[in-house]
């Protein structure tokens, strides 16, 4: 049946099962592949979305549970890749490998939507289901202190241009 | 045997590698096929310019997370002089005349740095020489800066691009007229430049080899024979066929021979979305036929290698009598120190999309190695490796598994059956039961004692699975690559030292991950060095220091060995007493270990360790509470890499590697039952998650001139035994078998 979403600000309609997780469908069904595989478990925070403003992993959210809801994926965080979060993350070179990272990015995006100035403790405890096995956890933390001291964050779900689409490495091939 | 060489032995190859940069310079070769750089003017493999003047650097090794693809490129552009912002790298495809591109062993910048100098001193002299004829003046009054070729007297300039034209009809200067700049006047080298692929991989626009595709692919998941070597004995797919969306099923025969890079076999089900592949997989009922593997059980396996490291086993080294030593009597010390099998776990599970049509195979995939991709799949497929076309995306981690490409054959097979593009992706849990798994080694040690308390005879034993067996059925000894990993080559002042390896069998795929065997090397020997330190009395840094022995470059000779040294020659590369003692000394005071005492469950814990030719010591402090949970507040790590290009990645991999380090020696353990791997996802293979890793990494860079060395590696086999040394000094409990998490410290 079709699952209707608002994702970052625009109506989407799709029609597959209602238990796809909507990590399939944003990246199968839309070809929005921003939002990673890391376990299909709910164990390692890569594939972490908002839905309706909440951190929640896109790979065990059925599509069911996630009709008419607000979803926002990395590609629709801010408008134009300029997060605080996004920032902090290039200025401090956070990313080794850089799959986690939107994942994590997200993940942190919710706590500073929660809490403006988090505490390390307040960061162990949010980022704790976000797995990096490159080893940046001290760079994402230092991150998330730095993006809490810049400008408001923007607004989780807000309305997104088109996401860019070409990319590092060496894209696919259509 | 010949992927064998090419692969495990690559650093022989890379002299092979430089000069055949310098070659195909001096040639001036220009791509002639369909993946050179669309550029007007190809002075370099590795480099063109544009006609508006565009700098195009090849980045032919892969990115994995060491920043490679940013940094080699930063080498060439400074050279040039180059103005960074108008330079756009692109990712080489698999092509055997960039050299060696198998992105491991640490090797990326010192096997290739020269190349980058001198692609970039070869373009720049050509662009000087057009700009002093234009001019009519000489060559050697003109400089390079910023993207202009500048008259140094007159000021007068002309950007790159007024000069490609003149420049690409100039013979390539013989390397003797290159004039390579003074350090003082790098503009990009040694400095902390951005990486290309940060704001790509923050807004979610990177492309990994898990978002390559193609169009009309299918999709592929293989149901893989639980047993290593098992086939299918039969099988049946009516249900799954009826899940929506899944297309067919195509069984793969298992590999023939010793395992290599082949399909693992099984039963592939491909469909036309990942979702559907998964539920159709499920459905899939396969009767397999075991192979003798079945009876791999990890416990009795653990007490059949322990019980061969306690026996005498081959010399690998030696130096004097250490029976006779040990006949004397004296205080003996004895322990055995065992390391579990561990997967890598990469955050990207292996994927590749690949298309096979008209006898040519067309793949996107995150490889560590393309040129392995191209033999692989048409050893596979029956081809010509040159019929074989390799993208490289970026990668989700590597860490050694994506230098092994038995995902990009199967997707190749699965083309070629089904005449469609297909998409091969492992879940976490194929990934973890199917890895090439970090080898299991059981350790015995044993050393006597003298009035001093230095060891007067030290016997060292190591026995585990060797990566030999991946590429030869039946090797079943350390292979001399592993043997100079951190075992051989140890470099303590020993009057009388014997080093021995004994046999094991594989039963799962053994494969290389970061670091390698000087994972379970270093544990021994480093958690030795302390439980030794400690019976004499001594300080551990102190005693450390001691065992190092004089400054000198260690000597080998009539020790019956070859010493491996990363296929380096010792000349280059000399096993220094110096620069280990150096790194240990700057690690113990930068951590403050002269005023941390051991004991009331805080302590630190030292290791110092060389491996991929760089000299690394670290500090590591742990907490333990009252109910045995362990902390780990600050790691000190000291590294003596050479010279180094960018500082900021260089202390980047080593953050890494203590947090790799600490779930190697935390958490980290894969058992079978069965023949059968029993852990499936980070449930029960857990790595270290934000609380867990250290909450500070301090790392010290040891400024040097000496030539570059390893980065990427080298971080990780300190840390392990650091963190059970420290233990040990907080709690009293040495730790003698990995992980730690199965010991009660409370």
């Amino acid at each position: 049946m079709p699952y209707t979403l608002n994702l970052n600000g625009k109506s989407v309609s799709v029609d597959v099962p209602g238990a796809m997780p909507l990590l399939w469908v944003l990246r199968d069904e839309l070809d929005m592949c921003g939002t990673k595989f890391g376990c299909g478990a709910g164990q390692c925070g890569a594939c972490t979305v908002h839905v309706n403003g909440a951190p929640a992993r896109a790979c065990i959210t059925p599509i069911s549970a996630a009709n008419g809801k607000n979803i926002t994926t990395i590609e629709g965080l801010s408008p134009d890749g300029t997060h605080p979060l996004q920032i902090a993350w290039q200025e401090i070179d956070v990313p080794q490998c850089g799959y986690c990272q939107a994942g994590q990015i997200m993940s942190a995006a919710a706590l500073l939507a929660k809490k403006p100035n988090p505490s390390d403790a307040d960061i162990d405890a949010a980022m704790d289901g976000n797995l990096c096995r490159c080893g940046t956890y001290i760079r994402i933390k230092a991150a998330i202190h730095k993006a809490a001291k810049m400008a408001p964050t923007t607004t989780s779900g807000k309305p997104a241009s088109a996401p860019a689409t070409s990319g590092g490495g060496n894209g696919g091939g259509q | 045997m010949k992927t064998f060489i090419e692969n495990i032995t690559r650093r022989e190859l890379i002299q092979g590698a430089i000069s055949a940069g310098a070659l195909v310079l001096g040639a001036k070769l220009i791509p002639q096929n369909a993946e050179a750089a669309p550029t007007a003017w190809n002075p370099s493999v590795y480099l063109g310019l544009e006609a508006d003047g565009t700098v195009v650097v090849i980045a032919h090794r892969s990115e994995m997370g060491t920043g490679i693809r940013s940094v080699l490129p930063m080498v060439v552009a400074d050279e040039l002089g180059a103005d960074w912002k108008r330079v756009r790298v692109e990712q080489a495809l698999g092509d055997a005349k960039y050299g060696s591109q198998n992105t491991d062993g640490s090797c990326s910048i010192r096997d290739f740095v020269d190349a980058m100098h001198v692609a970039g001193a070869s373009a720049r002299l050509m662009l000087q020489r057009a700009a002093a004829a234009k001019w009519n003046v000489k060559a050697e009054d003109t400089k390079a800066d910023n993207g202009y070729i500048v008259h140094t007297a007159s000021g007068k300039k002309l950007a790159f691009g007024e000069l490609v034209a003149d420049a690409s009809k100039l013979p390539v200067p013989a390397k003797e007229d290159l004039k390579f700049k003074p350090a003082s006047e790098y503009k990009y080298i040694g400095k902390d430049v951005p990486m290309i692929d940060a704001v790509p991989v923050t807004t979610g626009t990177g492309v990994f080899g898990i978002d390559a595709k193609m169009p009309g692919m299918l999709i592929a998941m293989v149901e893989r024979p639980p047993v290593m070597g098992g086939t299918v004995q039969s099988f049946d797919d009516t249900e799954a066929k009826k899940v929506p969306g899944v297309a067919q099923t195509v069984q793969l025969d298992t590999f023939k021979g010793a395992p290599v890079f082949q399909q693992l076999g099984g039963v592939a089900i491909l469909a036309n979305s990942t979702w559907a592949a998964m539920q159709g997989r499920k459905k899939l009922k396969i009767e397999w036929n075991n192979s003798p593997n079945a009876a791999f059980d990890s416990e009795s396996y653990k007490t059949e290698l322990r019980n061969k490291a306690k026996a005498t086993q081959k010399v690998v080294r030696n130096v004097g009598n250490v029976d006779a030593e040990f006949a004397k009597g004296g205080k003996i010390v004895e322990a055995e120190y065992y390391v579990p099998l561990l997967s890598h776990a990469p955050m990207e599970p292996p994927a590749a999309v690949a298309e096979y049509k008209d006898g040519k195979v067309v793949t996107y995939c995150a490889t560590q190695n393309p040129q392995a991709v191209q033999d692989a799949v048409a050893g596979a497929l029956g081809i010509d490796k040159k019929q074989v076309e390799c993208h490289v995306t970026l990668l989700g981690g590597g860490f050694g598994r994506k230098s092994k490409p038995d995902y990009v054959v199967e997707a190749a097979l699965l083309s070629r059956k089904t005449n469609k593009p297909v998409k091969v992706v492992w879940t976490r849990e194929d990934d973890i039961r199917f890895d090439y798994y970090h080898s299991v080694a059981a350790m015995y040690m044993k050393a006597s004692l003298g009035a001093d308390g230095k060891p007067t005879a030290w016997l060292q034993r190591s026995v585990f699975p060797t990566i030999g067996s991946l590429f030869a059925n039946g090797a079943e000894y350390g292979q001399e690559f592993e043997m100079g990993m951190g075992w051989t080559d140890l470099p303590f002042d020993l009057a009388n030292h014997r080093a021995e390896n004994g046999p094991a069998k594989n039963h799962v795929r053994i494969g290389w991950m970061r670091a390698v065997a000087n994972i379970y090397h270093a544990y021994a020997i480093h958690s030795f060095a302390d439980e030794l330190a400690v019976a004499a009395g001594k300080d551990r840094v102190d005693y450390l220091m001691s065992l190092l022995g004089p400054s000198r470059k260690v000597d080998f000779t009539g020790q019956g060995m070859k010493v491996w040294n990363n296929g380096q020659s010792l000349d280059k590369y000399p096993i220094d007493t110096g620069r280990l003692k150096n790194v240990l000394e700057l690690a113990a005071t930068k951590s403050g270990w002269a005023n941390k005492k051991p004991g009331n469950r805080s302590a630190l814990g030292v290791a110092v360790h060389r491996s991929f030719v760089s000299n690394v010591a670290a500090v590591v402090q742990v907490d333990v509470d009252d109910k045995g949970k362990v902390t780990i507040p600050r790691v000190d790590i000291a590294a003596d890499c050479g010279q180094i290009i960018h500082p900021d990645r260089v202390k980047a991999q080593f953050e890494g590697a203590a947090v790799f380090g600490t779930s190697i020696a935390m958490l980290g353990e894969i058992t079978a039952k069965d023949g059968r791997v029993v852990q499936r996802n980070f449930n029960d293979y857990p790595v270290a998650r934000m609380p867990e890793a250290p909450k500070e990494v301090h790392v010290h860079i040891v400024p040097s001139k000496e030539p570059h060395a390893g980065v990427g590696e080298p971080g990780v086999p300190p840390i392990a035994p650091a963190i059970c040394n420290a233990i040990f000094a907080a709690t009293g409990k040495r730790v003698r078998d990995l992980p730690v998490k199965r010991h009660n410290l409370a």
